[in-house]
């Protein structure tokens, strides 16, 4: 169904200063290996990432008193697990828009005294627990309508039929970000590298889209810890400021695959901008939730970075890739490339850019990057190293 | 025809009346008593107002495709000998996209913005299920 006439996206509201601006960091970062670990599960994942996230921070289970998780069962067993008795808790949806939507509760949180120092944990064992992000019932299952992936290859389908895009265009996206992860050691696809040739001949998974626009289901986990921007100056790592926060959902679609690409949406979160008081010039690269190709296209379309229809120009050449191109994109290889942590992996990687820790694949000089999440939750945030 | 071994609806109080004319071949959608547009999955209010004030109408059967994906992967054990199978977006002229099967074509003929129409050739045990075709000339 199209959207009621009086459905108003451009939320002028959202483009004055964020009263959130700048007061709330990343203190610390945890990430596990990826890959198929059945010896362990969501929760052994969690506390491992979140025990590497308290020591980069210098911090103990003790000091945290806001807890988020996403992806592991059970809040409560899992604060029973690591001591932690905060007096913010909850658990947030699964999919992946809710790892920026966890991000903004947990700022709003600490800047209302609701916590002071929040741990936001995201576990999940989908590759040793088999899952297949498809299947089941559903309003369309006897269609054989089903996935993600199958939602994105028929929003891809019609925006190639609109703007005259093709399916080579996806493959900048899949090439650039597999050679990121050539130059991360951690990355699941490091040391193998694509070329567009193979990116055209993978195996069909739901046509148009193959198999290397698709990203890897992994076991994992990653954790943040965030607080003040005052207490974050106290702590062992340099603080990487959230400077804005916009997001717009649009939830008319009928259930169906939208018809617009979300670009009304995205376009409302250009606010993100104003928000931050940052501009695009000021940012030296970008990290986009890339469940699969398309919604990288959509997200840099609906943020601006080119016309809506123009995104496979855009992409050709290179711009996403380190080293070639303006804005580097996705540098530990993305979902495509490191793995499917649903936001979480992708946001972490940007607080580490900001602190200059990515070694061969570091962005020169990187102050601010975005963030961009084409969902029916579109969301952009801009984080920025302190000064 | 392997139609019978397709996943079952997820029938509820709302969408019971299309099933139940889906099977009399009739394709049943809801219009906003207040605004007079359409709306499709099933409802218990108008999202054009929130209320409830609705009715059935039998839509026209006709459709326009809109876009069309073709499944490699497969995710339904009672759909593994349709492999490889599309699905099509139908834009109804009564507003409502639905997502259904191609029928009666090859995919290979699938063009965007082509006319179609309904099609009721069978369903899960006890269902039929609406596909489309195209438009007789």
């Amino acid at each position: 169904m199209t959207a009621p006439p009086d459905t108003a996206l451009a939320a002028p509201v959202i483009s004055t200063p964020w009263a959130l601006r700048d007061k709330v960091a990343f203190v610390g970062i945890g990430t596990t290996q990826y890959g198929n670990f059945p010896e362990t599960d969501s929760f052994g994942l969690g506390c491992d990432a979140l025990n590497q996230a308290l020591d980069d921070a210098g911090l103990r289970p003790s000091n945290i008193d806001g807890l988020i998780v996403n992806r592991i069962p059970s809040y409560e067993r899992f604060a029973e697990m690591m001591g932690i008795n905060p007096q913010y808790c909850l658990l947030t949806e699964t999919p992946g828009r809710f790892s920026g939507v966890s991000m903004a509760l947990a700022t709003q949180a600490i800047a209302t005294g609701a916590a002071k120092t929040v741990a936001l944990v995201y576990g999940n064992n989908g590759r040793s627990v088999r899952m297949t992000y498809g299947g089941g019932d559903s309003q369309w299952s006897p269609w054989g309508m089903t996935s993600p992936g199958a939602i994105h290859a028929m929003m891809w389908r019609r925006h190639m039929h609109q703007f005259g895009t093709t399916h080579t265009d996806l493959g900048h996206v899949s090439v650039a970000f597999r050679s990121h992860a050539c130059l991360n050691p951690v990355a699941v696809m490091h040391g193998r590298p694509i070329t567009l040739e193979d990116h055209a001949n993978a195996r069909p998974i739901c046509e148009p889209l193959k198999l290397l626009d698709y990203c890897l289901i992994n076991d994992g986990a990653v954790a943040w810890i965030m607080t003040s921007a005052e207490r974050a100056k106290d702590l062992r790592k340099p603080p990487v400021l959230l400077s804005g926060y916009a997001r717009q959902d649009a939830f008319h679609y009928g259930s169906a695959p939208p018809d617009d690409f979300w670009y009304p949406s995205l376009s409302a979160c250009r606010s993100v901008y104003d928000r931050a008081g940052l501009g695009r010039n000021d940012i030296q690269g970008l990290g986009i939730y890339d469940n699969f190709t398309p919604t990288v296209m959509f997200s840099l379309e609906g943020l601006g970075f080119c016309k809506q229809g123009e995104s496979g120009e855009f992409v050709r050449g290179g711009t996403l890739q380190l080293g070639r191109g303006r804005w580097p994109t996705n540098t530990s290889g993305g979902h495509l490339s490191d793995s499917y942590m649903q936001g979480w992996g992708i946001i972490a990687e940007c607080v580490r850019q900001l602190r200059h820790e990515c070694g061969e694949r570091q962005i020169p000089n990187a102050q601010a990057m975005q963030y961009i999440c084409a969902t029916n939750i579109a969301q952009s945030a801009i984080l920025r190293r302190a000064a | 025809m392997s139609l019978e071994t397709r996943p079952k609806p997820v029938v509820d109080n709302w969408n019971r009346p299309f099933w139940e004319a889906a099977k009399e071949h009739r394709l049943l959608i809801q219009r906003c008593t207040e605004t007079g547009k359409c709306f499709f999955p099933p409802a218990p209010v108008s999202p054009f107002t929130g209320r409830p004030k609705w009715e059935w109408i039998s839509a026209s059967g006709k459709g326009e495709l809109w876009s069309f994906v073709v499944f490699h992967q497969n995710y339904f054990a009672g759909m593994k000998d349709e492999m490889p199978y599309p699905v099509a977006m139908v834009k109804l002229p009564e507003g409502p996209f639905l997502l259904t099967n191609l029928v009666d074509m090859k995919i290979e003929d699938a063009k965007i913005g082509m006319k179609l129409s309904v099609r009721f050739a069978g369903g899960p045990q006890g269902f039929v299920l609406p596909q489309f075709g195209p438009m007789e000339a």
